[in-house]
């Protein structure tokens, strides 16, 4: 059992050792800037891989909101147009409309997208805008420091909702994803998560559908993904996914919710 | 002149063909000018100041600039969006300009109230666009050249008196948005947006403006860039405090460089009346019956209310015995006027909060007789 690690080389290391994993050109940097177990980062590495697979680099304009993942942009190979606590749809939409060849896509969070701007992207969807909203879920306000926001779920405990969220008091959380499905002009609606490697691959696969969607042409496309904020949810960074697969994906299902091929 | 093809009927139908005229074929013949609505002069100059994206929400008495930019935008190519918001209208507005487009959007003082946060942020990103606030008096002075976003930014804002005017401030409203990478505002009212006057087109050399390589329009070709309020555009800078001050580094440039005002009659004037926008014109008019009097009264009308011309008003200052400022509020662009005469002068106000019974349109203080009363009580014995 131990031959293949006493015997020499006989050949350069290139040629026995195949790379399988690597860091996306597109990303600048190795290292990030946000917590421990954050699920923002392989969110982001997952969209880079995939830009970069469908060569998509040279035509794509990001627009960014507000929230933990705005510490992004400064570090991808992408040009990115900065936009506003909840306005990236309205932005995306003036990006698109202007240069409809481009490839467009927004990032933002719960916070940015279902709180502040739940307006403009339903309006944004229901208008057919050829653009993708990435949609990074994780139940609360992160960079604030841990506030409720649209979408915590019940029981969910907050700086804000000490004790859980509770429906009489708090209201109930915004399943967006499954309210803007239904929209004409909605092309593509699906929802992953980066809690698990299995996870994340369906992830990846919905975002290509959607970025698929996008260049064909077809309308609106979202793709919702449940990442894990340990730090804010008051768990250790280890516990982060377990945490996200008990209570976050339970209101929050994976999967496709809409598909007009 | 080929540019209107809006105004012929095929493009407006119903009670569109009340609110779009054709214009007078005669006065077409003479000159190239043309008889248009206020609104619709602006909006035209837009479009043929290359303006090429438009998004608004309807909101009198801005809307006649949205009714024609829907019908005249897809004519040149462009895109006119009718938003959600004003909220949405702005952010449309920043997404085309961020790739470089000419773009507009116009509202009035309540509308803009909401564009605020807005504004504050595209000035700190160095997006040029030019915004139109059709205000329903002119109690947003304030409003327009302090604005209520947040930081230090400021807005270049132009004040027009008549139509051409208008015509002629929206074709440098672009310019100057380009040259200085820096928001344009142009503060019009209802009278001016409402008022059909005979307008001509005359576009200005802009062979001095530099490409536009901030612009996010993919990285082709080049190094990939963020287009942000938040900082700097290179990738993996952290010189945030460098990039914020670099864009208040230009206010004193633009001080200098870019102050617009009318002044009359001022050599001799012991009274001088200070008013901008469309009042400016009856303050004009009512300066001019009392020199025919023989009262030495002169006129200064800011055209630009930031920069606002203060060295025209203390020039004017150092010889009055009064200044008199005529406004239809109650009282903003006086404390402009009483920062530049710094006390050379006793600086009083005759003008007031002034509308009509719809809170909207022209109040009874907008009246010559009225202006030249208010100069007969405050002429200096």
């Amino acid at each position: 059992m131990t031959t293949r690690n006493t015997e020499p080389r006989t050949q350069s290391p290139d040629a026995e050792l195949r790379k399988v994993f690597e860091k996306p050109a597109l990303l600048l940097k190795t290292e990030h800037s946000l917590c421990p177990g954050c699920g923002e980062p392989l969110a982001l590495r997952t969209i880079l891989e995939l830009l970069q697979e469908l060569d998509l680099r040279d035509r794509t304009i990001c627009v960014c909101g507000i929230g933990c993942y705005t510490a992004f942009p400064s570090i991808i190979d992408i040009d990115v147009l900065q936009a506003l606590h909840g306005r990236a749809p309205s932005v995306a939409t003036g990006v698109k409309r202007t240069l409809p060849d481009r490839f467009v896509f927004t990032l933002q969070g719960d916070g940015d997208m279902v709180s502040e701007g739940l307006q403009e992207v339903i309006h944004t969807a229901a208008r057919g805008e050829k653009v993708t909203a990435i949609l990074l879920n994780n139940g609360v306000f992160g960079e604030t420091g841990g506030h409720m926001t649209a979408t915590s779920v019940i029981g969910q405990h907050t700086k804000t909702t000490v004790g859980g969220r509770d429906p009489e008091r708090h209201g109930n959380p915004i399943k967006i994803s499954e309210l803007i499905a239904p929209l004409d002009g909605v092309a593509y609606v699906a929802r992953g998560a980066m809690h698990t490697p299995a996870a994340i691959k369906w992830t990846k696969q919905c975002l290509q559908d959607a970025f698929q969607s996008q260049l064909d042409g077809r309308g609106f496309s979202l793709v919702e993904i449940l990442t894990m904020c340990p730090t804010d949810w008051f768990v250790p960074p280890e516990s982060g996914t377990q945490w996200l697969e008990d209570n976050l994906k339970t209101t929050y299902p994976l999967r496709v919710i809409k598909a007009v091929s | 002149m080929e540019c209107y093809p809006l105004l012929t009927k095929e493009g407006a139908r119903g009670r569109f063909e009340m609110s779009l005229p054709p214009p007078d074929p005669l006065l077409r013949k003479e000159g190239g000018r043309v008889l248009m609505e206020g609104s619709q002069a602006l909006a035209e100059a837009a479009v043929q100041a290359g303006c090429r994206f438009y998004a608004g929400y309807p909101i009198t008495p801005s809307t006649e600039i949205l009714e024609y930019m829907s019908v005249r935008m897809p004519q040149v190519g462009g895109v006119c969006m009718n938003a959600e918001s004003e909220i949405e209208a702005i952010g449309m507005v920043w997404g085309a300009a961020g790739t470089g487009a000419r773009a507009m959007t116009a509202s009035t003082g309540q509308g803009i109230s909401l564009m605020q946060e807005s504004f504050a942020e595209l000035a700190n990103a160095q997006i040029p666009v030019v915004v139109v606030n059709m205000c329903r008096g002119q109690g947003d002075y304030f409003q327009s050249t302090r604005g209520g976003g947040h930081g230090d930014y400021r807005f270049i804002v132009l004040s027009p008196a008549s139509a051409q005017e208008a015509v002629d401030l929206t074709f440098q409203a672009f310019h100057l948005a380009d040259k200085w990478r820096n928001p344009v505002m142009i503060m019009g009212d209802f009278l001016l947006s409402h008022t059909s006057e005979l307008v001509e087109f005359h576009p200005i050399d802009e062979r001095s403006l530099t490409p536009k390589t901030w612009a996010t329009t993919g990285a082709a070709g080049r190094k990939a860039i963020t287009l942000t309020p938040l900082g700097p555009s290179e990738k993996l800078s952290t010189n945030v405090a460098g990039a914020l001050a670099g864009v208040v580094q230009k206010h004193p440039a633009i001080r200098r460089d870019e102050v617009r005002v009318d002044c009359g009659w001022l050599d001799d004037a012991v009274l001088v009346v200070v008013a901008f926008g469309f009042p400016g014109r009856f303050v004009k008019y009512a300066v001019q019956l009392a020199r025919a009097r023989g009262r030495k009264v002169g006129y200064v009308r800011p055209i630009s209310l930031w920069p606002f011309p203060s060295d025209a008003v203390t020039q004017a200052a150092a010889h009055a015995k009064v200044v008199a400022v005529f406004e239809l509020n109650s009282g903003q662009m006086i404390e402009d006027v009483q920062l530049a005469v710094l006390g050379r002068a006793p600086v009083v106000a005759i003008g007031g909060i002034s509308h009509d019974h719809s809170g909207f349109g022209v109040g009874p203080m907008l009246n010559v007789e009225y202006v030249l009363q208010r100069i007969e009580e405050t002429y200096p014995q």
